[in-house]
């Protein structure tokens, strides 16, 4: 489906519903160019990065999520949600999703799709 | 001449940190010649406006941070008139007028009316909950929204902005920070410090939104949160605008001085008509305006000696290099001078990613022009004195960015420190108290911490830019005795010890982790992915059958029932209980491995079989089959009851004792599906040959001619350890009863993740011994906890996945995009 905000190439798409997603948890969204991992806040923030995590490409959305950060699950990297970036002194970054949450609907920015 | 000499009449418009200062600065210099009246807009007394930050993040009262008592105004007879401002000013007539109506004359009139928070041009502003971050009444505003609401939104990384924010955040709110620009304080950072503080507040907490042009705060009648221009939105219920300050000028232009962007003066703080001066925050000297409180201290000084004066008096203001520091505990920045190199200067650089250490000096005909320091201020002093002088730096450039020490030792400049200095050296700008009067009062009122010195002294009290200097002071005064910091606890989010948090677990009755994290005052709202899996299990031990579990509390393994791989797979291990299967479980086994064409099969070292590379959303299903022929989940993932090792015994062994393998299984059948602190793993060998290596497992048995001799405390793993041997029984009842004795004790007193061996090295095996073997009711109470917690948790976690819908959510993607 495709929501307003269009941008070049890109549209808002609605992915699913907040409540879908656990509270302090996570949830996979699937596309042609790899997992998208889904992470909702104890206060219903809801980020977006690409579920790879850059130490040596982890599943950030297997992670345990904390404030707005991710504990990778297979070598305890710590991401923040907002930058993907790893918290020191780890260094490296996940790349972001921008994310809209609209009437519980969860909308993600997503490369628009191409025939 | 009239000898009842008329005294002049000086009036002060705005009773804040500027006009207050010159006031006093003035008293000094003569407390006679005028008869004072102060305006102030605000209906207070004149107060700490930089201890503001500390008032929200709650380390002051705001009852702690006036500046100057009503005693004070009574005493130097100055008239205050509050929460009054002044409208208008008649130059011609000399007189100035306040809302209330009064009007009054004045000889010499002192504008310090500061400034005002810029507010930009967008909707929503007039909703419940949007404020700025500048008097008292923000800060009440805000912290009354703290106590009721969860969300923040700061709008403006810079200084103020962070400041609001990290106060916010202490007062447990979730705070989102939005920025224009992609570096935080990027007037007064470089990029490359501006990144590291950004990476350091983000671990702390803060969301930040960069690159975020605010186009619209919505909401009801309460504020529900803004929207970006790039379509970005972010909830909160609290918009703490901070994205700059503009000079109060209004007064001024309507009374024709010049105006610029603030009240041009001159370098004696005359403005345009020479009976009138400004200072502080509302004027503009050499094209410069000022919101920091050094520059206005300066000029409070020099307006001093002209109001004082007269004609020949020569004293003027020459502007002031800033320096800025951040207000936030624990972060380190320091800057002053030019941010970046032009033309004809240099930079020299050191970066130390591994301990977040970055300096930059702005380098410009071999005298430094800025300063930029992230995580290491100790030379910021001397950095700024160099650039003050405008000393030359060339024959110590290269160790210089290694700081004075270095530089000192190679003999290029004299060693400065703290024990050093002259008393007279000031130590605290903001509250001016020198390096005599703290010493002193170290000395008198033995003192022996930072927050002592800052009671009796006001040293660092202010805006904290010198607290590392005091305390080098105090160290060098007192040596050992001043106070280390007490010891860390359980992680970074408490100072409790694990034994702490479990007592007062059991004494409160706290029964879910939220409820537990606040009434034990976590410092982050959801505590680590260290503390959570401890809580979680704490929790659990000690309300069975009532704590419900929290899954997003749990490491993956757990939380999805199998082991992670390192390419994101899933490993499946069914349960064979005392490594015993059958035609059927295998057949179903390699059903299954048919069925998903999953890649490995393999025997692991806990006798049974390990079906690697499921993917996550086949799991549910793999399980479904497993579950048909009647497996279930063998735990090999969980802090839990593993596996159970058996030999073949005295079935077929043509040394076995006993039936060690069906001795396995009861033990088995007993404890599968009990959580511990760390795994548990059990062995039970038919005889002292030990085929099932039953002396490094957590709790070993090993069958002779006349019962069982159990051993406790083995681990194979990292650290080798042998058990130690409890005690003998006679049947396999006592076998039971003294094993789910020892795992109950296990998980009722051992720290997450230690294992029994460690456990043990730590309490001693007399002690396990005291309570298991020589207390016969603790052990049949022990026992019975044992088995009581054991009814709730004996229900397959695979069975109950793989059947629910809501359960086997975790396993499947949300959304499939095309
Ligand atoms: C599968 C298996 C190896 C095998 O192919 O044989 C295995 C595999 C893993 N072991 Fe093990 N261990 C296996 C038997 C053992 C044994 C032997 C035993 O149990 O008799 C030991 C030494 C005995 C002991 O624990 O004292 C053993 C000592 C460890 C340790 C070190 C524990 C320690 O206290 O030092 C770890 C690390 C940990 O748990 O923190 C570990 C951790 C792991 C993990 C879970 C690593 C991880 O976190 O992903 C491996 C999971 C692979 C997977 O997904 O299957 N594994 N591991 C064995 C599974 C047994 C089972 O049926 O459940
Ligand atoms: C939260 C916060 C933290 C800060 N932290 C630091 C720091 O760490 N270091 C630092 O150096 N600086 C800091 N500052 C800046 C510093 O507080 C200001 O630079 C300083 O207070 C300016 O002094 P001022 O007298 O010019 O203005 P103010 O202190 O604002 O005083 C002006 C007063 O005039 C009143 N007024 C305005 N118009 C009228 C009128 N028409 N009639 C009567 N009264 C009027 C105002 O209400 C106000 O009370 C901080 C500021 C804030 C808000
Ligand atoms: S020994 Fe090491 S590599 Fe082998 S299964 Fe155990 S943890 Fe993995
Ligand atoms: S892959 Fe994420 S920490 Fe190693």
């Amino acid at each position: 489906m495709i929501m307003d905000g269009m941008t070049s190439g890109t549209a808002w798409r609605d992915i699913g519903r907040l409540d879908e997603v656990p509270c302090l948890g996570s949830r996979v969204v699937a596309t042609p160019r790899g997992k998208i991992a889904v992470f909702r806040t104890r206060d219903d923030r809801v980020f977006a990065l690409e579920d790879r995590c850059p130490h040596n490409g982890g599943p950030l959305s297997q992670g345990i999520v904390h404030g707005n950060h991710v504990t990778c699950p297979l070598h305890n990297w710590v991401i923040a949600l907002a930058t993907g970036e790893a918290v020191a002194p780890d260094i490296g970054c996940a790349p972001t999703i921008p994310t809209q949450v609209r009437q519980d609907r969860i909308l993600l920015l997503l490369p628009y799709a191409m025939s | 001449m009239n000898m009842m000499h008329r005294r002049e009449r000086l009036i002060v418009v705005g009773n804040g940190m500027a006009g207050m200062r010159t006031v006093e600065e003035l008293l000094k210099r003569d407390p006679i010649r005028y008869q004072i009246t102060v305006f102030g807009a605000e209906p207070h007394i004149n107060y700490d406006r930089i201890a503001l930050s500390s008032v929200l993040a709650g380390d002051k009262e705001i009852g702690q941070i006036t500046i100057h008592s009503l005693a004070w105004y009574a005493e130097n007879g100055i008239q205050l008139c509050a929460g009054d401002p002044v409208v208008s000013i008649d130059r011609v007539a000399k007189t100035v007028t306040s809302e209330s109506g009064r009007t009054e004359p004045y000889d010499r009139l002192l504008l310090a009316a500061g400034s005002r928070p810029i507010v930009p041009p967008i909707p929503g502003l007039e909703l419940t909950g949007v404020c700025a971050f500048r008097d008292i009444a923000d800060v009440e505003q805000m912290i009354a929204a703290s106590t009721e609401h969860r969300r923040a939104i700061v709008i403006g990384g810079g200084l103020l902005g962070l400041e609001a924010a990290n106060g916010l955040l202490k007062r447990g709110m979730s705070v989102a920070v939005v920025h224009l620009t992609d570096t935080l304080m990027e007037r007064q950072l470089d990029g490359a410090a501006g990144r590291l503080l950004q990476r350091e507040l983000d671990e702390r907490g803060l969301n930040f939104f960069m690159n975020g042009q605010t186009e619209e705060i919505f909401g009801g009648e309460r504020v529900e949160g803004v929207r970006l221009a790039d379509g970005r939105e972010v909830p909160g219920d609290l918009v703490c605008m901070a994205i700059g300050i503009r000079p109060s000028i209004d007064l001024a232009r309507a009374c024709d001085l010049d105006i610029n962007r603030g009240i041009v003066v001159h370098d004696d703080l005359r403005t345009s008509d020479p009976d009138i001066f400004a200072v502080g925050e509302c004027a503009e000297h050499r094209g410069k305006t000022y919101g920091l409180v050094a520059p206005l201290y300066e000029m409070a000084k020099i307006c001093a000696d002209h109001l004082a004066g007269d004609e020949t008096t020569s004293t003027a203001y020459a502007g002031t290099i800033l320096f800025t520091k951040l207000k936030v505990t624990g972060v380190d920045v320091f800057s002053a001078g030019a941010l970046a190199g032009g033309e004809e200067s240099g930079e020299l650089t050191y970066n130390d990613t591994a301990r977040q250490i970055y300096k930059k000096l702005v380098v410009r005909d071999g005298k430094i022009d800025g300063v930029v320091l992230y995580g290491d201020v100790a030379d910021s002093n001397w950095y700024l004195e160099l650039l003050r002088k405008g000393e030359d730096i060339t024959p110590f450039q290269d160790a210089i960015l290694f700081g004075q020490s270095v530089v000192a030792a190679m003999g290029k400049v004299k060693p400065l420190s703290v024990a050093n200095f002259a008393d007279d050296y000031q130590i605290c700008g903001c509250n001016g108290v020198c390096k005599g009067t703290i010493t002193q009062a170290i000395a008198e009122k033995r003192l022996t911490t930072l927050e002592g010195v800052r009671q009796h002294t006001k040293a660092s009290a202010s805006c904290g830019s010198c607290t590392g200097l005091v305390e080098s002071l105090l160290i060098a005064t007192v040596g050992d005795a001043a106070a280390k910091p007490k010891p860390g606890g359980m992680c970074r989010c408490t100072m409790l010890t694990h034994e702490e948090v479990r007592t007062r677990i059991a004494a409160d009755a706290l029964k879910t982790i939220p409820q537990t994290m606040q009434a034990l005052g976590w410092a982050n709202t959801d505590g680590c992915h260290s503390c959570r899996p401890a809580l979680n299990f704490y929790l659990l031990c000690a309300w069975p059958g009532e704590y419900r579990d929290d899954e997003q509390s749990r490491f993956i393994n757990e939380r999805a029932h199998a082991n992670i791989q390192k390419d994101g797979t899933f490993s499946v291990i069914p349960r064979m209980w005392g490594g015993v299967t059958n035609a059927k479980e295998l057949r179903a086994i390699a059903d299954v491995v048919e069925k998903y064409d999953i890649p490995s099969v393999k025997v692991t070292g806990g006798q049974r079989i390990d079906m690697l590379g499921v993917p996550k959303d086949q799991l549910p299903a793999v399980w479904r089959d497993l579950n048909a022929a009647g497996m279930v989940s063998g735990h090999a993932y969980g802090k839990a009851l593993r596996t159970v090792k058996t030999c073949v015994g005295s079935e077929w062994c043509r040394f076995g004792t006993q039936d060690s393998t069906a001795m396995g299984i009861a033990l088995e059948r007993m404890t599968w599906g009990s959580w511990h602190p760390h795994k548990v793993k059990l062995a039970v060998s038919g005889c002292p040959r030990n085929c099932a290596e039953s002396t490094i497992k957590d709790f070993g048995v090993i069958a002779v001619d006349s019962g069982w001799e159990l051993h406790v405390g083995g681990n194979g793993g990292i650290k080798l350890r042998g058990t130690d041997f409890l005690c003998k029984v006679g049947t396999q009842a006592e076998v039971l009863e003294y094993c789910g004795a020892f795992l109950q004790l296990y998980r009722e007193e051992a720290r997450y993740l230690d294992r029994t061996a460690s456990w043990i090295e730590q309490v001693g095996l007399d002690y396990v011994k005291s309570q298991i073997v020589d207390d016969q009711a603790g052990r049949k109470l022990l026992h019975a906890r044992f088995l009581h917690a054991q009814q709730f948790a004996q229900t397959d976690p695979w069975a109950e996945r793989a059947n629910s819908e809501s359960q086997s959510r975790e396993f499947h993607a949300l959304a499939r995009v095309s």
